[in-house]
């Protein structure tokens, strides 16, 4: 069927001027909100010399708590990616009562507020909590400490992989798992040889934006860390830390080098996506 | 829809083990935490908690929340869906570079989008003393805690309204122009009901994310009682102060919204799903 007869071609031209002013519109918009302020960090943060720029990066302080984003989101990682593909599993494969309640509550800490989260594991996991009582007494400190600090980073990445995998498993993995295994394969074969190979492209982009999330989580980290200069302080900590002592080229220079990972991290986004979409 | 042949098998002992796990990582990353802190907000009894929460500086938080939420998302639902629209329906130079750019604000720290926002806009910046002198404050004010929240909710509204559009076929519209119907009309009759879920969903995604947001807000907003602070920030002072009852209130209404946001979201999504069934 023609679809362009006189009177859409008409209106198409009298569009043309609102189409030109829609885009003009749009660009601006993303120009200023989205791009204008990382000029303005860039400016900001180079207009005293790059000689300061590195030092304020080499602090004992700065270098500290940047290693301890690395460690947290390292671990992170592989716990999310292995509860993620499990959940993932349960959640397409299997049927079982409550299993609605169940997804939503697995969708929960993308709404539950960071600094909400952070309370939360306080009142568990303080001296004085349920099972932080416990801990406490076979002397192990999870409140102000790493293992809390793990626990506020896994749950606000806890959605990204099996949130990704979920539809990946839906669509491709079943019909060829069922192939698999009429074919004599054993589960642990169908899953390796399988489910993965067919799930690997969802699970690499759950993966990243929960690298993307556990550099940059900071409100339930801030909260249940005590943010602790040079113990408990991880980049982002650092940064507030800095910023609030007025020190601005610490908070700049160090905001940079997450800028620059998060752009990283977002050229990896948009790279595991396209194959995604294959 | 088929059922899934491999769910009659879930009985077997590998299918409890992932079950299991599942439920136990849940459990205490999310179920547990949840009940630890409303049992903790309800112990010293209904009054109390009701007073924690209608504290003048309390009551003000809160409504600061709402309103600049509110805000947040009648602009982000416009410049969202011109965006989007923008992206599906024309072609401009640098099209799909801005389109690659769209995530960033999902990629960047929450910390460093207020970092970046006060080096562009704070009181002794290029624009911000420009605002200044003018006698607008942008920074430790109310339109920084809106530029904040129009940052990190950017990409919701845009990504929930490209595959919609995506997916529509223009001929509708091209029939309705036929039949003589203008571009407001068309756009009114025809466009808005088809985009009209996934537009909702955008709006109530970037919504919950305002509600608790933190990272950007305590940076850009100078947390400044009865003028910019926020409910989010309000809970970590009163953490901060050793007051956990006051912290609790609020924490309890957020959470309460953060549920409330997932039900809609889940309604939303059925929606959605009816509206590809046509």
């Amino acid at each position: 069927m023609k679809s362009s007869n006189e009177s859409v071609r008409v209106i198409r031209k009298k569009r043309h001027l609102g189409k030109s002013l829609l885009i003009g519109a749009v660009m601006g918009w993303f120009l200023i909100l989205i791009l204008l302020p990382l000029y303005g960090i860039i400016k900001e943060a180079f207009q005293n010399g790059f000689q300061l720029l590195i030092s304020s990066l080499t602090t004992p302080e700065s270098r500290h708590s940047f290693l301890l984003t690395l460690w947290i989101t390292a671990v992170t990682i592989i716990t999310n990616t292995f509860f993620g593909v499990v959940l993932a599993v349960v959640l397409v494969k299997q049927r079982f009562r409550g299993k609605l309640l169940f997804e939503g509550l697995v969708d929960l800490p993308f709404a539950v507020s960071p600094v909400v989260a952070g309370f939360m594991f306080i009142i568990l996991f303080g001296p004085r909590g349920w099972i932080g009582s416990w801990f406490e007494a076979s002397g192990i400190k999870i409140v102000y400490a790493f293992p809390g600090m793990l626990i506020a980073t896994l749950f606000v990445t806890l959605p990204f992989v099996a949130r990704e995998v979920i539809p990946v498993l839906r669509e491709f993995g079943l019909q060829q798992e069922e192939a698999a295994f009429v074919l004599g394969a054993s589960k642990w074969q169908t899953f390796w040889r399988v489910t993965l190979p067919s799930i690997k492209w969802g699970l690499a982009y759950g993966v990243t934006l929960t690298i993307a999330r556990s550099i940059g989580e900071f409100g339930a980290v801030l909260v249940i860390s005590g943010s602790i200069i040079r113990k408990t302080q991880t980049a982002t900590l650092h940064i507030h830390q800095e910023f609030t002592d007025f020190n601005y080229v610490g908070a700049f220079s160090a905001a940079i080098i997450l800028a620059l990972a998060s752009f990283f991290i977002l050229t990896l986004m948009q790279r595991i996506y396209k194959r995604k979409e294959i | 829809m088929s059922r899934n042949p491999l769910a009659k098998i879930s009985g077997t002992s590998s299918d409890l083990l992932l079950r299991s796990l599942s439920f136990f990582y849940i459990g205490i990353l999310i179920v547990l935490p949840i009940i630890a802190i409303s049992s903790e907000a309800f112990k010293g009894g209904l009054n109390n908690l009701w007073t924690n929460i209608t504290s003048s500086q309390a009551l003000y938080s809160l409504k600061l929340t709402f309103i600049t939420a509110l805000l947040m998302v009648i602009l982000n639902v416009i410049m969202g869906t011109a965006t989007a629209w923008v992206l599906v329906r024309y072609n401009f130079p640098l099209k799909n570079l801005m389109n690659a750019l769209i995530d960033l604000p999902f990629a960047i720290p929450t910390i460093v989008t207020g970092i970046m926002l006060v080096a562009l806009y704070g009181p002794k910046s290029f624009i911000g003393g420009f605002f200044n002198r003018q006698g607008i404050e942008i920074i430790f004010a109310k339109p920084g805690i809106i530029l904040a929240l129009l940052y990190v909710s950017f990409p919701f509204v845009v990504r929930a309204v490209q595959p919609v559009l995506h997916e529509m076929e223009k001929d509708m519209e091209e029939a309705a122009i036929t039949l003589g119907a203008g571009p407001f009309a068309v756009f009114r009759r025809v466009v808005l009901p088809t985009l009209l879920p996934a537009i909702l969903t955008g709006a109530a995604l970037s919504f919950s994310r305002a509600i608790g947001e933190f990272g950007s807000i305590a940076i850009v907003s100078g947390n400044i009682p009865f003028k910019t602070q926020v409910a989010s920030v309000y809970i970590y002072g009163e953490i901060e102060s050793y007051n956990p009852q006051g912290a609790l209130g609020l924490s309890v209404v957020l959470l309460f919204f953060s549920f409330l946001i997932l039900i809609l979201l889940n309604r939303l999504q059925t929606w959605n799903r009816r509206h590809e069934e046509f």
